[in-house]
């Protein structure tokens, strides 16, 4: 019994929150991961591309909300997330035509499109806060819970107690079905495979046929999608505020470079293993080894770290990884 | 230091903003478009002619000074020459890779002195790069799916052509092309470069770095294509035996021919052997 | 025009810019804005030390800047007597036993035969180590920051001179720098730029949570300074007497005088800084520096140790981004961790060394004034852009209230336009390297 209830408090506290904020991270660093792939470069707009996503999305949220939409127990956000996406997908597809071309038929140096994409950021995070402001934004609605604390209590008849809220669930399924997608995609079409082929050799895919402009249209469609979902979800699962869009480029580029910088498995493997540790090493254990260790009375709350050191626990595990694999968990297999 | 402000990267290879691996280093006129439709057509001479070609990388200075190199449609053409002497620089003026400013390049009589390396892939001729001229890391299979790109029909029966010619690569259709050893890497990159369906197929030093039995093995499978009626125009630093299978040869020197005639004559002529074939 | 008359040029431009603000707002705040740009421009010419000279990619500015404030707060303020009694000696002990530890399992990892008794043998030494840290440490501080948690509640500094507190500020962000240096450049491929915005994430959270050391987020305040205050210049007769008889307003004149001596002791740091880097730029050391950023390589195989010298000067520009941080923290009179955003204090110093002209030091202190510049008056000239568009619009309305409400942020956007038209006009920046 002291078992079940020691995992229930684990799962409640670190299982549940640490996979859907991993599922986040993912979606995230698969992002940067495919532009580093395709177009050779760490987008620093990457996390303000991700406000940008979430932030149309909230406002068509409220528009449905206005209209009297709703989407049954589910998030309206869900019913917004395509006209988000597609926002998105016209925003990054119009910088590539007004900023990121050029440098590209003047073939310019990688590093010169990472200074490129600091001035997006400025522009993208100015853009954000002059239309939705700089200020918490609340947009979740529908059931608030899968499972509440006191439903799992009578259910079980334990003492601890697991609640699962909806935004967890949704963060999870959406981002097994929008890998799985993406996988698909990469692996089996035509158009997927071409983008693969020119990541990893763009002078052949050149002499192959492939059109670059296509690859590249393509890429930021997808990853338009890919930073709308990411946004979207950790808006819901935690909340909406431009700021911690911003400062989420650091675990997120943490997630894509254990992975293997250019590797989708990489950055989804990266994305979790950032996820666990940040959650294991700043919480507090002291309630699961009440039940796991009776006789042991530990003197604080056993917790490694206080929680505002998570940022310390993604860098740790990132020169951990590049001390002993230098290009990452999983190399070779690029894009 | 460039001349082009934007690709001054002040020596930064930072692994975790940027990727160096895979960009594209060839010149511009990869990408350069410009068509040249109208050009009159020469119905006789060979098959494919550059033909007293004289260019050079960009606006760099001239490598070629009025080279001229042919093939017939089954026929192999082999380039030989010391070392600098722009063998490959030769070639890659026939594919359209640098800047031809005076001469032609002509296939089948039509001018093609102006299109990009991609219009020609699309005209019918195929080019296999010295290095990095397969995708490592995609599987043996989709390194042949890559090949036939611009191609819409089934290419189910290419690819089976492809296994029968190497038949390794059948049995390895599903590895990654990066885990293959050299000789089986060059003939994923015959292969890729064979889905075109090509009718010329160029082959920059295709045995630099296999062993002399791979060697051996991999002139016998171009002797096999060129069977089938494509021409092959290829690049060897191993001359004699490239001389001994191939119709015509081509002895540059420093951007032009210093002699030309078929793979006997040039084994023969005792200048040649005395300069270049150690004797 | 030719780069001898471009320059020249382009400083009056701004030097007339910050007439023009003299002219018609005030000088105070003409001042105040002079004051600050002379501090982007040092820290401008830290990073164009880092990006100009070697392409090291150094996004953890705001890490050194934060530090170097630290250090002045560390010299500068008073000890808390009380706190040393407390725990003092014990969180001295404690980081004592970190560093030990740490320095233990470097040796271990040195001396043992690599297998997997090493790596039992370090984590053991790690973890053993950690709790006893956690043991000797966590006591101190809460002591410490019980003592009069409302006023104090740290360790206070050492009571000396503050201006002393900008070269150990300068230290204390080489410190960081040599061990961020140390471990990224030092891979085997370059891992520099993720490194610098961890640390500098790591060193604001350390300053934000670790209140024994410099209060956190209830901040310190009072940093004594090394120019007067204006209070006691208003009470002393003698400068009254000497107000009175050039006939400026007392008030105002205090704090446009200290605003003066502080620009004075600030430009002549950077006018040393400048001397010192244009100097080291033509040296042999310059010119070594280029060689390797130039063609690494071949530096390479001339023998040049190009790990080495890029340590080097990533060490030598974050000490001197430490260097702008205490400045800074000293005009201020404050430190506030919670006010070291990445947009302000690392992106920021990035517009200004590529808008000026990366290699240039001149370009970086242009960049640096110019920018800041922007920066200030952005703000209001957004304000007033937005007040005319919606001036047609009726009072009241919701558009025209986001609108209004909304211009603070136009600076963002605008330094991203500003950023984004050099890139793609003149790449080189406004004062090219030659």
């Amino acid at each position: 019994m002291d078992l079940l209830n020691a995992l229930v408090v684990l799962a409640n506290f670190v299982l549940i929150p640490a996979t859907s904020y991993g599922a986040q991270l993912a979606l995230g660093a698969l992002g940067v991961t495919l532009i580093y792939g395709i177009l050779r470069f760490s987008n620093f707009a990457h996390g303000d591309t991700m406000a940008f996503g979430a932030m149309v999305t909230i406002l068509f949220t409220w528009l449905f909300q206005g209209w009297g939409i709703s989407f049954g127990p589910l998030p309206t956000a869900l019913l917004a997330l395509p006209f988000g996406i597609a926002g998105t997908a016209l925003l990054l597809l119009g910088t590539d035509r007004a900023v990121y071309r050029f440098y590209r038929e003047q073939k310019a140096a990688p590093v010169i499109l990472v200074i490129v994409s600091m001035g997006v950021m400025f522009i993208m995070n100015g853009l954000v806060r002059f239309i939705i402001g700089p200020d918490d934004q609340q947009f979740a609605d529908g059931e608030r819970f899968i499972i509440t604390a006191r439903e799992f209590k009578t259910m079980t008849g334990l003492d601890e107690a697991l609640s699962i809220r909806t935004s967890q669930g949704i963060t999870i399924v959406t981002a097994v079905i929008v890998v799985a997608f993406l996988f698909w995609f990469l692996n089996r079409t035509r158009t997927g495979k071409s983008m693969r082929a020119y990541s990893d050799n763009e002078d052949l895919a050149l002499l192959s046929g492939i059109n670059p402009e296509r690859v590249v249209t393509i890429t930021w469609l997808i990853v338009a999608a890919l930073a709308t979902i990411a946004g979207t979800l950790y808006g819901l699962d935690k909340s909406f505020k431009p700021f911690t869009y911003f400062q989420l480029l650091l675990p997120i580029f943490a997630s894509a470079i254990v992975g293997g910088l250019g590797s989708p498995v990489g950055a989804i493997a990266g994305g979790f293993l950032i996820a666990y540790s940040e959650v294991m090493v700043t919480y507090a254990f002291r309630k699961v080894l009440d039940y796991l260790l009776p006789w042991y009375e530990p003197e604080g709350l056993v917790q490694l770290l206080s929680t505002d050191y998570k940022f310390a626990v993604s860098f740790s595990i990132l020169v951990i990884v590049l001390l002993f694999k230098p290009t990452g968990l999983f190399k070779g297999k690029s894009v | 230091m460039t001349g082009n402000p934007w690709q001054d990267d002040r020596g930064n290879k930072d692994r975790s903003i940027t990727k160096s691996s895979g960009a594209g280093g060839s010149g511009d006129p990869v990408r350069h478009r410009t068509m040249g439709s109208g050009a009159p057509r020469v119905t006789d001479g060979p098959f494919l002619i550059g033909d007293n070609m004289t260019g050079g990388y960009g606006s760099g200075a001239d490598i070629l000074h009025g080279c001229t190199l042919a093939v017939d449609p089954g026929q192999i053409a082999v380039i030989v020459g010391p070392n600098g002497a722009g063998k490959s620089t030769a070639m890659k003026a026939v594919f359209g890779m640098l800047n031809v400013r005076s001469g032609a390049v002509r296939l089948e009589g039509e001018d093609i002195t102006h299109l990009t390396p991609q219009d020609r892939v699309a005209k019918g001729m195929a080019f296999v790069p010295q290095t990095h001229n397969i995708f490592t890391s995609m599987t043996v299979e989709e390194n042949l799916e890559m090949g036939a790109f611009l191609r819409r029909d089934d290419i189910g029966k290419t690819i089976a052509q492809v296994y029968d010619l190497f038949p390794i690569l059948g049995d390895k259709r599903r590895q990654p092309a990066g885990e293959l050893s050299g000789g089986q890497r060059q003939q994923v990159a015959v292969g890729r470069a064979l889905m075109t369906k090509p009718r010329v197929l160029m082959l920059d030093e295709p045995t630099a770095g296999v062993s002399p039995i791979v060697m051996d093995e991999l002139f016998d499978r171009i002797i096999e294509v060129a069977r089938t009626g494509i021409s092959i125009l290829m690049v060897e630093q191993n001359a004699r035996q490239a001389l001994e299978i191939a119709d015509r040869g081509y002895v540059l020197v420093q951007g032009s021919n210093a002699f030309t005639g078929t793979g006997e004559e040039l084994l023969s002529n005792p200048d040649v052997r005395a300069s270049f074939l150690g004797g | 025009m030719s780069a001898s008359v471009r320059a020249p040029l382009l400083f009056a431009a701004v030097a007339a810019m910050f007439l023009f603000t003299g002219f018609t707002s005030s000088w105070n705040s003409a001042l105040g804005i002079f004051n600050m740009g002379l501090i982007s421009a040092i820290m401008a010419l830290g990073v164009n030390m880092q990006w100009g000279y070697a392409g090291l990619f150094n996004i953890g500015v705001m890490g050194f800047v934060a530090l170097g404030g630290l250090g002045a707060v560390i010299i500068g303020m008073p000890p808390v007597a009380e706190a040393w009694a407390a725990g003092g000696v014990r969180i001295l002990l404690g980081l004592l036993l970190a560093l030990a530890t740490i320095l233990g399992a470097v040796f271990v990892w040195k001396r043992m035969k690599p297998g997997r008794w090493r790596g039992v043998a370090i984590t053991v030494l790690l973890v053993i180590g950690f709790y006893a840290f956690r043991a000797v440490f966590d006591g101190g501080v809460e002591a410490v920051e019980a003592v009069n948690p409302a006023v104090s509640g740290n360790l206070g500094g050492l009571g000396l001179p503050v201006l002393i507190g900008w070269p150990v500020g300068g230290l204390l962000a080489a410190g960081a720098a040599w061990i961020v240096g140390k471990t990224a450049l030092g891979l085997r491929s370059d891992y520099l730029a993720i490194a610098t915005l961890g640390i500098a994430e790591i060193i604001i959270a350390v300053m934000k949570n670790e209140d024994w050391l410099a209060r956190g987020v209830k901040n310190v305040i009072g940093l004594p300074r090394p120019v007067p205050y204006e209070v006691d210049l208003q009470q002393s007769t003698d400068f009254l007497a000497r107000m009175q008889a050039i006939g400026a307003d007392p008030v105002t004149a205090s704090s446009i005088v200290v605003k003066l001596l502080y620009a004075a002791l600030f430009a002549s740091v950077l006018l040393l800084l400048i001397w010192l880097t244009q100097t080291a730029l033509k040296s042999p050391w310059g010119r070594m520096m280029r060689a390797i950023r130039d063609n690494e390589t071949a530096a390479e195989a001339m023998g040049k140790d190009v790990t080495g010298r890029h340590l080097q000067v990533f060490i030598l520009g974050s000490a001197i981004c430490g260097l702008a941080g205490a400045m800074m923290t000293t005009l201020d009179g404050q430190l506030t961790p919670t006010g070291y955003q990445p947009l302000r204090f690392t992106f920021l110093i990035w517009v200004m060394v590529i808008v000026g002209g990366s290699g240039n030091n001149w370009g970086s202190v242009l960049g640096g004034f110019l920018i800041w510049f922007l920066w200030v008056q952005v703000e209001p000239m957004g304000l007033m852009l937005i007040n005319l568009i919606t001036a047609g619009m009726a009072d009241g309305s919701p558009l025209k209230d986001h609108l209004i409400e909304s211009a603070a942020h136009m600076r963002l956007l605008t330094m991203g336009v500003v950023l984004l038209l050099v890139l793609r006009f003149s790449p080189r920046g406004l004062i090219p390297e030659r």
